[in-house]
C-alpha cells in the first residue's frame, strides 16, 4: 500500500468513525421525537462514509493532494502557537497581550529574515505592534468586545 | 420598479462610508493572493452584529463584488489569480502586463467587470420578486426539500469528488444538530461545555475558511520567494474607455455565460471566466491571439466572473439556496440577523432587501473608480510578505470568533474546525457543502418536524412529503444533481484511466 493510499485510507476511516459514533448515538439516545431528524440523517452519513471508506481501501479514492511531510512539519510550529494562545495564554496573560506575542512567534516562525538580523527584528516589532493596534482601536474600542484580561491586559 | 423607492437609503452617510469601505477593503484583500472572497466576507461578518440589518448586508455585498474584481490585479500584475475566479484572467491578462500594457489591461478588466456586474445586478433585480412570490406557495414539506436541494446541488456539483461532496453535506447537517434542542427540550451530541448552545455559524464560517489558509501559509514554511510585479505604465482612461466600447461581442458572451453559471446554485465565479474565456476564444476571428496578450480574452473572463455575482444571490434571496460558497456565507450573514429569504425578506423587510441590492448596483460603479485608481497600490499591499499575512488573518480569525458572543468556546470551535477542514480538504473534501449543510441544518429540521405534524394530521408523512407536482420536481431535482455528479465523476474517471493507458 503507497503513503498517500495509506492516508486516503485513514482519513477515510477517521470519517467513518465518526459518522458510526454519531449513528450510534442518534439510535440509542432519547427522546426519539428530538433524534428523528438525526436518526435520518446518520443513515445517508454512515452509507457514505461506508462507501467512501471501501473506495479508499481498495485505491478507488484518489481525490485530494494528501498531506506531505515537509507541510506538516512546517506547520507544526505556528499550529503550535495557535493552541498554546487558545488554551492558556488568552486566559492567563491577557487576550490582547497573548495575541501580540502569538502575532509576533508566528511572523518570527515563517519570516525568512535571518534570526540574528537587527534589522528584522526590528521590522517586525514594528508591524506587530501597527497591526496590534488597529486591532485595539476596530474590537476594544470601536465594537466594544470585552476579551478576556488575565493578568496583564 | 419598487427597487428604485429604496435607492436613498444608500445614500445615507453610514451606509455610503461602508459601501465605500467594503469597495476599497475588498479591493485589496481580493488582490491579495490566498485570500479569497469567502473568506474575506466571513471574516466581515463580526463586524455586522453592531450594525442594522442593512448596513450589515451592504458590507458585506461590497467585499463580495470588490473581491471577485480586486482578484484581476494580483492575476495580471503578478500572474496569481487573487480568487478562482481570476484564473481565466490571467491567461491574457498578465501577458499584456508582460507586453508593456499592464495599465491597459487593468483598466479593461475593471471596465469589464463593472459593466458584467452591472448587468448581472440587473437581473438579479428583475429575477428575484417573481422567484420570491412563486416561494410564497411553498409548505414546510416545500421547504425541507429545497433545504436538502441545496446540500446536494452544492454537495455534487462545488467537489471533485461526489461522494465527499455529499459526506461533507452530511457532516454540515450534523454540526448543525449539535446543542439544546428547544423545540423538544433535548440534548444533542454535547461533547464538549464549549458545544452547549451549538455550533455558532459565524465562528464556524470563520474557522471553516481562514484557517485552513492560515495552515496553508504555515505550510510553505520560511520560504524566501519574492513575488515580482510587473511596472504599470500609464494610460489613458479615455482610450481604455473607447477600446470598451468597441469589444461588445467578448462583453456579451462574459456577461451572458456569468449570468447563466451564476443563476446556477454551486457553479462558481472559476466556471464562469473559463467557459466565457473558452466561448470568446471560439467566436473570435483572431482565435490564435488568445493567451498571447489579447484584451478579448481579459474581457470575456472578468465580465463573466463579476456578472455571475447578481445572479448568484438570486436563488439566495428567493429560495435559501446560495449560488456560491461566498454567497452561502451571506446566507450565514442574514440569518443571524433574524433575516430569512424567500418571500419574508421582500415582504416584511423590503428596506433591507433593495437598499442591499441598490448598493450592490452603486457598489459596482465605485469598484470600477477605485479600482482603476488604487489597483497598482492594492498590487503592492498584495506583495506583503506570507509570514505577515498568516499572523494577521489568524488574529483576525481570533478576535472575530471571540467577538461573536464574547465566549472562548467559539474560540474553540472555530480553531477546532478550521483545523480538521484543513485536513479534511488534503483528501477532497470541501468547505462549502459542510457550510451549506451548516446553514441549511436548521431550515431542514424545522421544516420536517412541522411538516410532520401536518402529515400526522392528513394522511401521513409519506403522502405530505412525497406527492404533489412541486414536492416531487424538487425530490426529481435532488436525485438528478446527484445522479448527474455521479455520471459526471464516472466519465472523468474512464477518461484519466483512458489518458493514462495512452501515455
Amino acid at each position: 500500500m503507497t503513503a498517500f493510499r495509506l492516508q486516503h485510507t485513514i482519513s477515510s476511516g477517521i470519517v467513518f468513525l465518526v459518522a458510526a459514533i454519531i449513528t450510534y448515538i442518534s439510535f440509542t439516545q432519547e427522546p426519539a421525537d428530538a433524534f428523528l431528524f438525526p436518526r435520518m440523517i446518520a443513515i445517508f452519513f454512515i452509507s457514505l462514509a461506508a462507501w467512501n471508506f471501501v473506495r479508499a481501501l481498495t485505491g478507488v479514492a484518489k481525490v485530494g493532494v494528501g498531506l506531505d511531510i515537509v507541510e506538516f512539519k512546517n506547520i507544526v510550529p505556528g499550529l503550535a502557537v495557535m493552541l498554546i494562545f487558545m488554551f492558556f495564554a488568552a486566559k492567563v496573560i491577557g487576550f490582547f497581550l497573548s495575541s501580540t506575542i502569538a502575532f509576533m512567534i508566528i511572523f518570527t516562525l515563517y519570516d525568512p529574515a535571518p534570526l540574528n538580523d537587527g534589522k528584522a527584528w526590528m521590522k517586525r516589532l514594528i508591524v506587530t505592534v501597527c497591526f496590534m493596534a488597529v486591532m485595539y482601536c476596530l474590537f476594544a474600542l470601536l465594537l466594544k468586545v470585552q476579551t478576556p484580561s488575565g493578568i496583564l491586559f | 420598479m419598487e427597487f428604485l423607492s429604496y435607492f436613498g437609503g444608500v445614500f445615507e452617510p453610514t451606509a455610503f462610508l461602508l459601501l465605500l469601505g467594503g469597495t476599497i477593503g475588498g479591493l485589496i484583500l481580493g488582490a491579495t493572493p490566498g485570500l479569497s472572497p469567502t473568506m474575506a466576507v466571513a471574516l466581515l461578518i463580526p463586524f455586522t452584529f453592531h450594525l442594522s440589518p442593512t448596513q450589515g448586508l451592504i458590507l458585506l455585498g461590497a467585499a463580495y463584488t470588490s473581491t471577485v474584481a480586486g482578484g484581476a490585479v494580483s492575476a495580471i500584475l503578478l500572474k496569481i489569480p487573487g480568487a478562482p475566479a481570476n484564473i481565466a484572467t490571467a491567461l491574457d491578462g498578465n501577458a499584456m502586463a508582460k507586453n508593456g500594457e499592464g495599465a491597459r489591461a487593468l483598466h479593461l478588466s475593471f471596465l469589464s467587470s463593472g459593466i458584467g456586474g452591472v448587468i448581472g445586478v440587473l437581473l438579479l433585480i428583475f429575477l428575484t420578486p417573481i422567484l420570491a412570490q412563486w416561494a410564497l406557495a411553498f409548505g414546510p414539506s416545500h421547504l425541507f426539500w429545497m433545504a436538502i436541494l441545496g446540500v446536494t446541488v452544492i454537495g455534487s456539483l462545488d467537489s471533485k469528488s461526489f461522494v465527499k461532496g455529499l459526506l461533507s453535506g452530511c457532516i454540515g447537517l450534523w454540526l448543525s444538530m449539535i446543542g439544546f434542542d428547544d423545540n423538544l427540550g433535548a440534548q444533542r451530541f454535547i461533547f464538549s461545555d464549549a458545544l452547549t448552545g451549538g455550533i455558532n455559524i459565524i465562528a464556524a464560517l470563520i474557522g471553516l475558511f481562514a484557517i485552513p489558509q492560515v495552515l496553508d501559509m504555515f505550510a510553505k514554511g520560511r520560504s524566501n520567494s519574492v513575488i515580482e510585479a510587473i511596472e504599470v505604465p500609464k494610460q489613458k482612461f479615455m482610450d481604455s474607455l473607447k477600446e470598451i466600447s468597441r469589444s461588445g461581442r467578448s462583453l456579451s458572451i462574459g456577461t451572458v455565460f456569468g449570468s447563466i453559471i451564476g443563476l446556477i446554485p454551486g457553479v462558481g465565479g472559476q466556471i464562469a471566466g473559463l467557459v466565457a474565456y473558452d466561448q470568446a476564444k471560439k467566436f473570435s476571428p483572431e482565435k490564435e491571439k488568445f493567451g498571447t496578450g489579447h484584451p478579448e480574452g481579459l474581457i470575456a473572463a472578468e465580465s463573466a466572473n463579476n456578472a455571475m455575482v447578481g445572479p448568484s444571490l438570486v436563488p439566495l434571496l428567493t429560495l435559501s439556496i446560495p449560488g456560491s460558497p461566498t454567497a452561502a456565507v451571506l446566507l450565514g450573514g442574514l440569518i443571524i440577523h433574524g433575516i430569512f429569504p424567500g418571500s419574508d425578506l421582500f415582504d416584511n423587510h423590503p428596506e433591507v432587501a433593495w437598499t442591499f441590492i441598490n448598493s450592490m448596483l452603486i457598489g459596482q460603479i465605485l469598484m470600477v473608480i477605485f479600482g482603476i485608481y488604487t489597483a497598482t497600490w492594492a498590487a503592492r499591499i498584495a506583495r506583503a510578505p506570507v509570514p505577515i499575512m498568516a499572523a494577521a488573518v489568524m488574529v483576525l480569525a481570533l478576535f472575530g470568533a471571540y467577538s461573536v458572543q464574547q465566549s472562548m468556546g467559539d474560540v474553540y470551535v472555530m480553531l477546532s474546525l478550521g483545523v480538521g477542514m484543513f485536513f479534511l480538504e488534503k483528501f477532497g473534501f470541501s468547505a462549502a457543502p459542510l457550510v451549506l449543510g451548516l446553514i441549511l441544518g436548521p431550515i431542514a429540521e424545522s421544516n420536517f418536524t412541522t411538516g410532520s405534524l401536518i402529515a400526522n394530521a392528513q394522511n401521513g408523512p409519506v403522502e405530505y412529503f412525497m406527492t404533489g407536482t412541486l414536492n416531487i420536481f424538487l425530490i426529481v431535482l435532488v436525485l438528478a444533481s446527484v445522479f448527474y455528479s455521479f455520471w459526471s465523476n464516472m466519465m472523468h474517471g474512464k477518461a484519466a484511466k483512458s489518458e493514462g493507458a495512452t501515455s
